[in-house]
């Protein structure tokens, strides 16, 4: 049940673009197409839980029990930075495929703040904001599933609204980023209505 | 170019938020007061000045294939200093920017001056580069966290401008930050445009 309740919150209620504001680069600059949105979501959620798992295990195993704390935020980035390479490679050998969907968005994705800030909140315990269950492995990997699809849904369903806006007629000025951002702000007060829910 | 040319075509011509459009997730996430954005503002001008000397003073030493990888570990130091001088001396600011505070490491402004501009050029310009980009940063932040506290709680700077019952306060919380800052940058455009 707590699964559940970390899932909801970290999908809807605290969603990770709409209110707490993680990786919008990404969201701005590749929510042009639903195709690539949805390539771009799949990347980040596959890349998400792989990073949290390991730098878990990091943060447990190796800067808890030597008092090294203070190494986190070098330590993370480089692991993520590693991982998404190594990611890369292994795609390109094993799975031709899903390399070619997945391959133009992976060296994005290591400057992906939505990756490291997960990686610290997990690190740290903090997305237990109800104390809904002890900050361990397996819910720190549901957190970062339920984010990394929280992301993806925002994604698509704001990709989804600009193709739209392609087609309006929007004000000189407002053409572009502004008249993006005014659509983001929109949705956030959508999702602000979630506020409450768990 | 000399040095003031450098420095004034970071805060205007090259404005990181309202030009270039980087490094959103700090703008976006830090200004719910104009406080919170200029210390975010300054924290990060910091890191960009001394990450930009350095990675000036460095660049031959560093083969071209490593070059990304060798930047980060310079910044992530930075950033690492400047977190545990923030936690020591403003404990109240350092907590209320929080998570905002490590991700400077991968703040796409910080990164990107460090490829575009300090790669290239000498130390003292790479240093007026990083201090330029900066205060443009600041102001631009500045400025937004300004927008919505007026907006969402009638103060400034803490200082109360009119009772907060007049405050709309959509523009503390989320969807406020994205419509700020998206009629902030129309503005920006509509006045570059005319000159």
């Amino acid at each position: 049940m707590e699964y559940i309740l970390i899932a909801i919150s970290a999908i809807f209620v605290n969603n990770v673009v709409l209110s707490q504001f993680l990786g919008i680069c990404p969201f701005l600059g590749v929510s042009k197409k639903v195709s690539t949105a949805v390539g771009m979501g799949a990347a980040v959620t596959f890349v998400l839980t792989l990073a949290t798992i390991v730098t878990y295990l990091i943060q447990k195993f190796i800067l808890n029990v030597y008092g090294l704390e203070y190494m986190q935020t070098i330590m993370f980035i480089l692991v993520i930075a590693s991982l998404v390479q190594m990611v890369e490679i292994i795609l390109k050998k094993m799975s031709p495929a899903l390399y070619q969907a997945l391959g133009v968005f992976l060296p994005l994705i290591t400057t992906n703040c939505c990756i490291l800030g997960v990686a610290i909140i997990v690190g740290n315990g903090t997305y237990n904001l109800h104390g809904l269950a002890e900050p361990t492995l397996i819910s720190g990997i549901v957190y970062a599933i339920a984010t990394a699809i929280g992301y993806a849904l925002a994604l698509v369903l704001f990709s989804v609204l600009r193709e739209h806006l392609e087609l309006m007629d929007v004000p000189e000025s407002m053409k572009g980023t502004p008249i993006a951002l005014l659509t983001a702000g929109l949705m956030a007060m959508a999702f602000v209505g979630f506020s409450g829910m768990v | 170019m000399n040095k003031l040319q450098i420095i004034i075509n970071g805060i205007l011509k090259e404005n990181p938020v309202f030009v270039l459009l980087l490094g959103m997730c700090p703008t976006l996430g830090t200004t719910t007061s104009a406080l919170n954005g200029f210390g975010m503002g300054a924290a990060t001008t910091v890191v960009l000045m001394c990450s930009n000397t350095v990675i000036s003073l460095v660049k031959r030493l560093i083969p071209d294939m490593v070059r990304i990888p060798s930047f980060i570990v310079i910044i992530a130091t930075f950033v690492t200093v400047l977190e545990m001088l923030m936690k020591a001396y403003v404990p109240s600011l350092y907590a209320s920017l929080g998570l905002f505070i490590p991700l400077i490491v991968v703040n796409c402004i910080v990164l990107g001056r460090a490829e575009s501009f300090a790669a290239k050029n000498s130390v003292s310009s790479s240093f007026c580069d990083g201090l330029g980009i900066g205060l443009g940063f600041t102001l631009a932040l500045t400025l937004l966290g300004a927008t919505r506290e007026i907006l969402g709680s009638g103060k400034l700077f803490g200082f109360s401008l009119w009772s907060e019952d007049y405050g709309i306060l959509a523009f503390v919380l989320a969807p406020g930050a994205f419509i700020a800052l998206a009629y902030l940058i129309v503005i920006v455009n509509k006045l570059t445009k005319k000159a």
